[in-house]
């Protein structure tokens, strides 16, 4: 079974199409081509698919960075 | 032609789906074979009615699920899309159809009455549409249908609250395809004219003859043509029509 750390990476891999080794805490929203808004909604949609959530809009807004989606998914009752 | 989809079995959401356009909708999609989740405030009402339709028990049983709510009650919306999202089915499409009409000059119209008319005509569904087009995401495919207005599209004397929350169901249906299509999510909207439902029972003898005066075709629409025409949006022959509104008003005229 994967951890969630694990499933957190598959997401951004397959949402932003990256290499695993590219998702990092500091990879940030729009820092690189491939995360862009459409890119973002995606993203979104894997995270709520892996996890079994759904996210509030504002969380979706604040969701910045790789380091800020651990955050965010803490307050799903959700650890990394 | 069928809907597709990849892993679950295909869903649309319908709301105000227990009378008039949302419920003629309701029971054409159920004929298509699709599963429907219905939303409505009164469930009881909904199945009464439904058990007098041209629907077999076995349609009802197997391809309905029932989500009791008010569509301007914001959390409640949120707790009904949970429930899609975790049931078996996956979210096709969203037919935005509950809606209040008032008939009101616009020096007779107080602010309060007109931010009802915005809340549930517009709020509403743009909640419905964020939503629905989140999970329509992961599968990179959807139709969403929001039912406005020829009043939305000519403005209507009597109507200046109503109308312009039909208008604005045109830039939200116009704008959000935009920001869909490359995610093959398609969204229009229709824009029925004078339609027998109970929205329009209050206009009866000279008032109904004046409006009828006014359509090309000299009658009233029904409820199934319009869901006829949402129905084929919401079909795969469709796919390639999204950012419009299909007007079905029998070449409608408004005052």
């Amino acid at each position: 079974m994967s951890t969630n750390t694990e499933k957190l990476e598959a997401a951004f891999v397959t949402a932003l199409d990256i290499d695993a080794s590219a998702v990092t805490d500091d990879l940030a929203y729009n820092s690189i081509e491939q995360w862009d808004s459409t890119a973002h909604m995606i993203l979104i949609a894997e995270l709520e698919d892996q996890f079994d959530v759904m996210l509030d809009t504002d969380d979706i807004i604040d969701m910045s960075s790789v380091g800020k989606a651990k955050e965010i998914l803490g307050k799903y009752e959700l650890s990394f | 032609m069928s809907l597709v989809s990849k892993d679950k079995a295909p869903a649309i959401l319908i709301t105000g789906a227990s009378g008039g356009i949302g419920l003629a909708t309701l029971i054409a999609c159920l004929k298509e074979n699709w599963h429907v989740f219905a939303a409505c405030r009164d469930e009881k009402k909904l199945k009464e009615t439904l058990a007098s339709a041209d629907i077999s028990a076995s349609d009802i049983e197997h391809h309905l699920t029932v989500l009791t709510y008010d569509v301007s009650d914001q959390e409640a919306v949120k707790q009904a899309f949970r429930q899609i999202q975790q049931s078996p089915f996956s979210l096709y499409g969203l037919v935005n159809n509950a809606g209040v009409m008032l008939d009101s000059m616009l020096g007779m119209t107080s602010l309060a009455q007109f931010e009802q008319q915005l809340l549930v005509n517009v709020t509403a569904c743009f909640q419905h549409l964020q939503l629905a087009s989140r999970l329509m995401t992961k599968q990179k495919q959807g139709s969403i249908i929001n039912v406005s207005s020829v009043v939305g599209l000519d403005g209507a004397s009597g109507q200046v609250a109503y109308s312009t929350s039909k208008a604005a169901l045109l830039g939200m249906t116009k704008s959000a395809a935009k920001e869909l299509a490359k995610l093959n999510i398609r969204v229009n909207a229709v824009a029925p004219g004078f339609i027998e439902t109970p929205l329009t029972d209050a206009y009866q003898d000279e008032k109904r003859q004046a409006v009828l005066n006014n359509v090309g075709m000299k009658r009233a629409g029904t409820a199934n043509e319009i869901a006829a025409t949402i129905v084929h949006l919401l079909r795969s022959d469709s796919a390639y029509i999204t950012g419009q509104c299909i007007r079905v008003d029998g070449l409608m005229t408004v005052a």
